[in-house]
């Protein structure tokens, strides 16, 4: 399957098709209530998304309010230590509340502001996505609600005070596994209740179609910018592409743009939790099989009667049994290597950039900065990797206190 | 015919209401099922819909939820439902059943062999809430080539021209979705249901059944007149989930009593 030629002719852009499919996945997998409201979003989308006036309202506020251009920084302490390629970080962690999810969020409020809208919801693991949407929310003047799991609430205690300083509110969920995939289901029941006044702004390139391809769409911005940096700095592109993937919006944000340069490798670095072969784990696309949960077809972490099951990460932003659709059909046409990391790999490559490089990532980041550990050492000095540097780790300190049993 | 089709056109021909009955398989405990369902037959129930126990139940309130959670601690699957299924027959051949659920279990089982085991089974049809005509065409041409009907949602929020849609992929009946929102919901609006159920009545022979937010045989009755049917779940599945501790006979009685008066209460119209 490793015939590269074909990579620079798919025409990507067709993806996913008319009915929302990226070949045999995504699609609309929901309830019958909530086909009109995801009608109506995507009749909304497609007027909007190449009109100059929207694109220019969006444009605005990533300079203005977010900070956009995210910085492009070759981090040449590493590179030195790791002895191989240049390792060049894309700085999301500088946004505006500090991850790359701010990018889908002022996208998707812009859209909630043309709707007419006067409430929006949000499904939430880490916290970062419920920051983001309860900061825009209160931005433009909207109620909101927003869906966390009665474990992250606990584990992610911080966000979850940040998000009602920010005036949301923040409804732990008690059903399930207490986790972001019972999140998403609370909010999609939410969603078909108050489907009149309400937008849910998802936080990934999951959910049913158009959200997988609008999600895309906002954070390519990240992709487009580091594309363009790579070619001012370096004269070239880069070598290979590593992102983490939860539901994979930082990952296909930073791909995307790439994906018919023919030359860049991509690297999608899932949640090898305690490790792949214990079963607690986060990684679908390295050991799960495609199924259908939360509106779309997906590689899911299942049991053989199709049960959704439990998952394990240190980190809550990627503690999610699926992921977006797009990927897995990357996965399966070769384009993308899904590789996974562990918790303790994880939390090495944390503590290591923090101290070689001032710069503390977050836990999900760190994920695909330890596995740069692994692959710079075995390219050349003149090649180069760009690794997604998805957000900071402020809110993971007390997780990382935790474990080094310190009370802060 | 199918079963589902011919059940219903007599109770049509007789001028009766369509009563519906929902509970989860394996709810409290697994031995509860069965005699529960002969309960239900036995207190006038016409469609036996079985409940399959996901981990996931997406378009369910927080009651319906909790029956899928305990389902799911007896470790109760779609096989399992189908095993139900088989031990009802053996002394029932005439309520329909449709199994209703989500399509992960049924894309795990695989499609064509789902079909044929539920058909051997002596399931009459099924509802699954997250596979609206848009992806369902290749499960359908499995359950019809089984003779299984295809039963779909209509929602508050489904045009006249997407009602048009499904019923030209549904069989056995439609059920319409009373209110916006999960099941057990709270606010339901006879008038809203009224006002919608006049536009796709012109749209189809199937009968329409109107379900969630069911709770009382005079919400029934009111509802009733207005439709073919009505289903009831919520007030089931709570009171069993308040009775986990009760023998499966106690359990099939009390549930048995709520549907007798709701039969009762359409029957009087
Ligand atoms: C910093 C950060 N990176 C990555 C993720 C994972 O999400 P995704 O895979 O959609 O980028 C999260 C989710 O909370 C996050 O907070």
């Amino acid at each position: 399957m490793s015939n590269t030629e074909h990579f620079s002719a798919i025409d990507y852009s067709a993806f996913p098709n008319a009915e929302g499919h990226f070949g045999p996945y995504g699609g609309r997998f929901v309830s019958e209530t909530l086909i009109y409201a995801l009608d109506e979003l995507q009749s909304i989308y497609f007027n909007l998304k190449d009109d100059p006036g929207f694109q220019a309202e969006f444009d605005k506020d990533m300079a203005h309010y977010v900070g956009r251009p995210s910085p492009l920084y070759l981090a040449e302490r590493w590179t030195r230590e790791l002895g191989g390629a240049q390792i060049y970080l894309k700085r999301e962690d500088l946004n505006h509340t500090g991850a790359h999810k701010v990018n889908n969020t002022i996208g998707q409020a812009l859209l909630a502001k043309f709707t007419g809208k006067t409430r929006v919801i949000a499904e939430t693991g880490a916290g970062q996505h419920g920051v983001a949407t309860a900061t825009v929310a209160a931005r433009l003047g909207l109620k909101c609600r927003v869906y966390m799991g009665a474990e992250d609430v606990k584990r992610q205690a911080l966000n979850v005070y940040r998000m009602k300083l920010l005036g949301a509110e923040v409804f732990p969920v008690t059903s399930g596994s207490r986790t972001l995939k019972d999140a998403m289901n609370e909010a999609m029941r939410d969603w078909a209740t108050n489907v009149d006044d309400t937008f849910y702004i998802i936080g990934t390139v999951a959910g049913p179609h158009p959200y997988p391809q609008l999600v895309r769409d906002f954070q390519s911005i990240i992709g487009r910018e580091a594309r363009r940096q790579c070619l001012e700095q370096a004269g070239r592109l880069p070598d290979a592409l590593v992102a983490c993937v939860g539901g994979g919006s930082n990952a296909i944000g930073l791909f995307h743009p790439f994906l018919t340069d023919e030359s860049v490798k991509m690297y999608g670095v899932e949640a090898g939790g305690l490790g792949i072969e214990t079963g607690k784990h986060a990684a679908p696309l390295n050991k799960g099989i495609p199924g259908v949960l939360h509106g779309n077809r997906t590689y899911l972490m299942e049991d053989e009667n199709g049960q959704i099951i439990e998952t394990h990460s240190v980190s809550a932003g990627l503690d999610y049994p699926g992921v977006g659709p797009e990927h897995s059909w990357l996965k399966d046409i070769g384009r993308v290597n899904y590789v996974a990391i562990n918790d303790d790999e994880a939390l090495a490559a944390f503590r290591k950039i923090t101290k070689t490089e001032g710069i503390m990532p977050a836990l999900e980041s760190s994920h695909a900065l330890a596995y740069v550990e692994k692959l710079a050492p075995t390219m050349s000095k003149d090649q180069i990797i760009i690794a997604n540097l998805s957000g900071r780790g402020d809110k993971d300190i007390l997780t990382v206190a935790g474990l080094d049993g310190i009370t802060v | 015919m199918s079963r589902i089709s011919q059940h219903l056109s007599q109770a049509k021909t007789a001028g009766k209401k369509i009563l519906v009955a929902y509970v989860v398989n394996g709810d409290p405990y697994p031995q509860a099922t069965l005699p529960t369902l002969h309960a239900l037959v036995e207190q006038g129930v016409d469609v036996i819909e079985l409940g399959v126990p996901f981990s996931d139940p997406m378009a369910e309130g927080p009651v319906i939820q909790k029956g899928h959670e305990r389902a799911l601690e007896h470790h109760i699957s779609l096989r399992g439902t189908l095993e139900i299924v088989k031990q009802f027959r053996a002394t029932n051949n005439i309520t329909p059943i449709v199994l209703m659920g989500y399509a992960n279990p049924v894309e795990r089982f695989g499609y064509a062999e789902f079909a044929k085991a539920a058909a051997e089974a002596g399931v009459d049809g099924l509802l699954t809430v997250d596979l609206p005509p848009e992806e369902v065409v290749v499960l359908k041409g499995e359950l019809d080539a089984h003779g299984l009907d295809n039963i779909f949602l209509l929602a508050p929020t489904t045009t006249l021209e997407r009602a048009q849609k499904i019923a030209a992929y549904a069989s056995g009946f439609l059920y319409y979705v009373s209110l916006k929102g999960v099941t057990g919901a709270g606010h339901l609006d006879v008038n809203a249901v009224k006002e919608k159920l006049a536009g796709f009545g012109q749209l189809t022979d199937l009968p329409v059944c109107v379900g969630f937010g069911i709770k009382d045989p005079e919400t029934a009755k009111a509802v009733a007149v207005l439709a073919d049917g009505v289903v009831v779940g919520s007030v089931l599945v709570e009171k069993m989930g308040s009775m986990a501790d009760k023998s499966a006979n106690e359990i099939a009685a009390a549930v048995g009593d709520i549907v007798g008066s709701i039969r009762v209460a359409i029957d009087s119209i």
